[in-house]
């Protein structure tokens, strides 16, 4: 075979290669997202006046987290995890636990207060070893069975947040805990602020705009380094058990530890989620990651577009504006509506008519689940679901092969 | 062939191989001793025992009893990903490829085992991790020059033709750059011509050095290509020679040729 021409200019091909490999769509989603990102807290701020609307974004951001981690799991590696709130509470648990006053009342009789960025961190590695603690008794176990076991996790761990009540506070939840802190930090008009300016000795103490920023970063890099990894020896071993597990075994692949690398990698993604959600929301409860929770995060991956990145962060911020938005404001719109074309009778309540906001009220999960039930129906792939990637060899691949094909002798 | 390596060894060797699946004697008490660089053959009825024969010496089966020995090690009991490190590829009778990946991407899998990056390389793209990913790519892309489906590199592997899924399969096994390759009935469903280029791959794939043990009920592709053969019926062996030997053999023509020659 001739030598790849290829191979002579490695750096410069190397760059270009990398932007081959970008699909065209991906580019797209990513820029416009990035974009509506940064315009974000200014623009929102301007529009209403107040950060609420960052603040929120700040929110759905922690989604957005939860979704990239469980898109490893279930997107890459195929292993469906019913129970991914336990991670989630385990990220958040670590960093309530030690950047709090709770460890005062606890047997330790000492409060600790790390600081976050060492506790984002360590909120992360003890997700991802909570992740490999329940992969390892589920290897064995796949589809349906896995699913049902994940789904155990998933409620053993809010459980035992509540009954440890000695140490976690358990009903009670684990309030006032530590704001991050900075030594320097940026404020500007898209934080209500006159002008550009440096603020020294800064602490986040609940500030929406802080937060939105560290999520994004947040964010961003995950995106990195889940693509990175979607790309590498890992990525394809992860692929190839979610297509034929025998097939991948019988290929080299160790499936047992690629299995686990899933669960812990995935789980570490919530368990930095967790941190974030501890500290930005500064309050844990064991009512915070409950099995709904889980299911809504399956929900973005599912509706997203599983095994697709940007795919499934659309999903999250579609399912969390949804949620959050959609549906709750849905009763006052419903009602002005009803006002506005003059059916404005519909509105006042009598005998068992609630009014028409009530009743919108009334039915929200039902609309909740129409929805879904719709956006399946629709594109039952996923929004942006995951496409065979563009190939950086893909021009000179059809020119080689036909010179193979002349080779085969045909008799 | 002439241009075997000099060592004359078995590189594979079955040693009262038996797999039992509750009262079926899948596999009874089969010993078979295959040559460095030969294009040995594993024939018989349907039902006789070949695939789990197969299965039980590429780990997905552990053996009842009897011993493997691989390239002078004992690797009877072995783990999957163990024999395929080991230096074992295999194809399967019911082609398992990896649907939604491309075909490229399926060859990538095979250089899996003969990779070396770690997560954290992969996570960060060290310039170790991207250098190897490079290689990967060209060696995968070789491999699918050299079994000829070069053009379809891109395309999901269930997107296809049969004939080249069965080709792209033979590419991913000689991606873990095996010293011996198992073909579970390479030639099944195919036109005569394709038999013919099925023929030519496999002397290729022999002159890389590669030993070749294969199943196979096309009687045409047997003789034509394989220097020695094994019959098994019923689990057990019955017949075990060159091609024209076994051809002539009484208990191969009534338990498995009788019927068509």
């Amino acid at each position: 075979m001739s030598e790849p021409t290829t191979a002579k200019r490695p750096t410069l091909w190397s760059r270009l290669h990398l932007r081959e490999r970008i699909r065209d769509r991906d580019t797209a989603i990513y820029s416009v997202l990035l974009i509506v990102a940064l315009a974000w807290p200014m623009s929102t701020y301007f529009a209403t006046g107040s950060s609420f609307l960052t603040a929120q974004a700040a929110h759905a951001g922690t989604y957005v987290l939860l979704a990239i981690g469980l898109n490893v799991v279930v997107g890459f590696a195929g292993l469906l995890d019913l129970g991914y709130a336990a991670f989630f509470a385990i990220g958040a648990y670590c960093y309530a636990l030690f950047a709090s006053f709770q460890l005062a009342s606890s047997p330790l009789h000492h409060a600790y207060h790390l600081p976050f960025w060492l506790m984002l961190f360590v909120g992360m590695f003890v997700a991802a070893a909570a992740g490999a603690i329940l992969g390892f008794p589920t290897l064995r176990l796949r589809g349906d069975y896995l699913a049902i076991v994940t789904l155990g996790f998933g409620e053993i761990v809010p459980q035992l947040f509540l009954n440890l009540d000695q140490w976690t506070g358990g009903i009670n939840a684990i309030g006032s805990i530590d704001q991050p802190s900075l030594p320097a930090w940026i404020t500007g008009p898209w934080a209500g602020a006159t002008s550009i300016q440096i603020v020294p000795k800064f602490n986040f103490s609940f500030d929406p705009v802080a937060y939105y920023v560290l999520v994004v970063i947040m964010i961003v890099t995950a995106v990195i380094l889940v693509t990175n990894l979607h790309r590498s020896r890992l990525g394809r071993a992860w692929m190839a058990i979610r297509e034929d597990e025998v097939a991948a075994a019988a290929m080299g692949i160790n499936t047992v530890t690629t299995k686990l690398l899933a669960f812990a990698i995935g789980a570490s993604f919530s368990g930095f989620a967790g941190a974030y959600y501890g500290a930005s929301f500064g309050l844990v409860s064991p009512d915070s990651f409950l099995f709904v929770v889980s299911i809504t995060v399956l929900v973005m991956v599912v509706l997203g577009g599983m095994g697709n990145i940007s795919g499934v962060i659309v999903g999250a911020i579609a399912i969390y504006f949804v949620l959050n938005n959609l549906l709750v404001a849905l009763p006052s719109n419903v009602e002005s509506l009803a006002n506005a074309v003059g059916l404005g009778f519909l509105n006042k309540s009598s005998g068992d008519w609630p009014g028409l906001a009530g009743e919108t009220q009334r039915l929200q999960f039902l609309l909740y689940g129409l929805i879904l039930v719709l956006m399946m129906l629709l594109r039952p792939q996923g929004l942006f679901p995951s496409r065979v990637r563009e190939q950086e060899l893909k021009h000179d691949a059809v020119v080689e092969e036909e010179t193979v094909a002349e080779q085969v002798p045909a008799t | 062939m002439s241009d075997e390596p000099p060592r004359t060894d078995n590189i594979l060797e079955l040693t009262d191989l038996t797999k039992r699946f509750g009262g079926l004697l899948a596999v009874d008490s089969v010993s078979l001793q295959i040559r460095r660089g030969e294009v040995f053959a594993l024939i018989g009825p349907n039902g006789a025992g070949k695939t789990t024969l197969f299965n039980s010496v590429t780990g997905l089966y552990q053996p009842t009893s009897g011993k493997v020995v691989f390239d002078g090690k004992d690797i009877t009991g072995s783990k999957p990903h163990q024999v395929a490190r080991g230096g074992i590829a295999r194809t399967f009778q019911n082609i398992r490829l990896f649907d939604y990946m491309s075909a490229l991407d399926n060859v990538r899998v095979g250089y899996h085992v003969r990779m070396k990056s770690k997560v954290w390389d992969s996570l960060f793209k060290l310039p170790r991790e991207r250098k190897e990913e490079e290689m990967t790519t060209q060696l995968a892309m070789d491999l699918l020059r050299f079994v000829g489906i070069a053009r379809h590199a891109n395309n999901y592997a269930r997107n296809l033709p049969y004939g080249q899924q069965r080709r792209l399969e033979i590419a991913r096994a000689l991606a873990t750059q095996p010293k011996l390759l198992l073909l579970d009935e390479p030639a099944a469903g195919f036109t005569p011509q394709e038999k013919v280029e099925l023929m030519v791959l496999v002397r290729k794939i022999l002159a890389r050095g590669i030993t070749v043990f294969l199943i196979e009920h096309d009687m045409k592709v047997v003789m034509g290509i394989s220097e020695r053969i094994v019959v098994l019926d019923h689990g057990e062996k019955i017949a075990e020679g060159p091609p024209d030997e076994v051809r002539k053999d009484r208990r191969v023509i009534e338990a498995y040729l009788g019927k068509s020659a």
